[in-house]
């Protein structure tokens, strides 16, 4: 039988697809990718269902092995050097490691996970339709726990398709949100200095929540309110006024105010973001955060028709990257500047 | 009849969820109109509602924007928390099982002494009363119970344990809690149950329901050891009892 072999790997990495959903009222969080568009993006490029199982890689380094057969895979989210036997490889195209053959990712750079997508999936025991890992609940896929070194996945032998990459739209600016559910807790000011602030991810983060370091946001009323529910990206003020932004690992209810929600659009890049950089947040409106919302699942649903065939002379990712870092390719906020995707 | 509630508040929660909100304190009114919208919610089976999650004071309603429009969901949640209460009926009744004190129930002896009564008190007291699962929250199974006896009433801890097993029956505020999974607790620990209200593999795997009434009974150390083996062979252990 063909498997793909965890040769090694870091902490902070684990199976995850797009989550566990129907038991929350059960105090049972969804867990799921942090950054949903790179699961689909990686997924898209061997063939998979957009929100299938993949291997969520942390910030480490890894490095996988086919044995007993070709096993094909695809790399996506936060960029890291690639390679099979010093062969580099791009982020955002499939790639056929041969029996034998190692593929070797260093550290993230300019983001945190990474998406390693196998074709035809992973194999595993569903819990709620989710193979994704919750290791607090000791659910998840073939492993309920991070992943580590030895670990070993059943796959399909590689196809004989053509290898294919992908163009991805770069966003960036500030992280939305809607405002509330609790910020009648705050005061004017307070909410001020919390979307005028700059901010950054703590080093202490982790799946469950990232702690925030800037200003201090003061409660007009004291920071106990009556537990109520959680969503991804509610941003909650503890006593200590830094807030945490709940992510997908969360507790389903929490008993701190809430002053603001990230946009599901944004959530993905504010899971990408890494510590110690800074970022803004920005107010939007609930019809602007769901007409967001509806570009970003069109966008989703687009990356299965965005898939081209690698060729010899391929693309030049840095190139491409200046490219919108000048601001004229593609706009983050502008989804009409984003090939083949339709507003409505 | 008696006076209409006032309506909720509805809050949003980020582009695909809204809070309804029925109080900013813990209150047994509160508390049922959140069961009573949950389960009207389920009766309609509105298209676009993808999940809730009753709390203590508010209903959390996850839906699709795509196939609900935010104000129309709004104007239906209004409309289905109007009105009085009705009678509620069918509610499921629950007997568990508990070992108080000992290893089982480590902070028992503080608490009789902070609360100025004995150890056999506090027992007869706690399983005395008749219980309503609030909610379920924060991890899976931790079932949040409402009906503390008052003199039982204590704050929580000063420093949280960061370790407490799976299956412990303890008291903070004015709560007492189930807490299916070992984990972290600040609440005051009195002692434990056999009862999984998780458990992969079993059917159902969530045992307790918001809204069910839940009521305890002592055991002895011998026959926890018995339930916990019992649980481990998928038994529910919690007895369910007519009212």
């Amino acid at each position: 039988m063909t498997t793909l072999v965890v040769s090694q790997i870091g902490p902070a990495s684990s199976v995850q697809d797009g989550g566990r959903f129907g038991a929350q009222r059960y105090g049972l969080t969804p867990s799921g990718a942090m950054d949903k568009l790179s699961l689909a993006a990686a997924n898209s490029l061997v063939g998979n269902e957009l929100m299938a199982a993949a291997i969520e890689i942390g910030p480490f380094g890894a490095t996988f092995m086919a044995k007993d057969g070709p096993v094909r895979v695809a790399l996506a989210g936060a960029p890291r050097p690639a390679d099979i036997a010093k062969r580099q490889i791009e982020m955002n195209t499939s790639v056929t490691l041969n029996e034998g053959e190692k593929l070797t990712l260093g550290f993230a750079r300019g983001g945190s996970f990474s998406y390693l997508a196998i074709e035809g999936g992973i194999s595993g025991e569903p819990m709620f339709d989710s193979l994704s890992v919750n290791a607090r609940a000791g659910l998840g896929s073939p492993y309920p726990r991070p992943l580590q070194s030895g670990d070993v996945f059943k796959v399909a032998p590689a196809s004989q398709a053509p290898e294919l990459r992908l163009e991805l739209p770069k966003a960036s600016g500030a992280i939305r949100v809607v405002m509330g559910p609790q910020d009648d807790e705050f005061s004017d000011e307070m909410k001020a200095l919390f979307l005028g602030s700059d901010w950054a991810v703590s080093a202490t983060s982790d799946r469950m929540g990232y702690r925030l370091e800037g200003p201090v946001i003061r409660h007009l009323h004291g920071h106990n309110i009556v537990s109520d529910g959680t969503v991804e990206g509610s941003i909650q003020v503890p006593g200590n006024g830094s807030p945490i932004v709940l992510m997908s690992d969360r507790g389903t209810s929490g008993g701190y105010p809430k002053i603001a929600t990230v946009i599901t659009a944004d959530y993905g890049r504010l899971a990408q973001t890494p510590a110690g950089t800074p970022f803004r947040f920005k107010a939007v409106s609930m019809a602007e955060a769901q007409a967001e919302l509806r570009r970003y699942k069109d966008l989703l649903r687009s990356l299965p028709h965005r898939v081209t065939e690698l060729t010899s002379s391929d693309f030049n990712v840095d190139a491409l990257f200046t490219a919108n870092v000048a601001g004229h390719a593609v706009s983050a906020t502008d989804v009409t500047t984003w090939p083949g995707v339709t507003p409505d | 009849m008696a006076d209409p509630l006032p309506p909720p508040r509805l809050l949003p929660s980020g582009d695909s969820a809204v809070t309804v909100e029925f109080s900013r304190t813990i209150d047994e009114t509160a508390n049922r109109r959140v069961l009573a919208l949950d389960h009207a919610l389920a009766a309609a089976g509105i298209t676009g509602i993808t999940e809730t999650v009753p709390t203590y004071r508010s209903l959390l309603v996850h839906y699709d924007p795509g196939v609900i429009d935010h104000a129309a969901l709004s104007s239906q949640l209004l409309a289905l928390s109007a009105g009085s209460l009705a009678p509620e009926t069918d509610i499921r009744r629950w007997r568990v099982p508990v070992c108080y004190g000992g290893e089982n129930g480590i902070d028992l002896e503080d608490v009789a002494k902070a609360l100025n009564l004995t150890p056999d008190e506090v027992v007869a007291r706690h399983v005395a009363g008749t219980y309503r699962v609030a909610m379920i929250g924060f991890t899976p199974g931790w079932s949040y119970l409402s009906g503390l006896d008052p003199r039982l009433q204590m704050s929580r801890r000063q420093n949280p344990r960061l370790a407490t097993p799976a299956g412990i029956i303890a008291i903070g505020g004015i709560q007492t809690g189930i807490q299916c999974l070992a984990g972290p607790c600040g609440w005051h620990l009195l002692g434990r149950t056999a009862m999984r209200t998780f458990q992969l593999h079993r059917t159902p795997t969530f045992l307790l329901e918001p809204g069910d009434e839940v009521s305890f009974i002592a055991v002895d150390e011998k026959t926890f050891a018995e339930q916990e083996r019992a649980a481990e062979a998928g038994e529910l252990i919690a007895e369910r009892i007519a009212a």
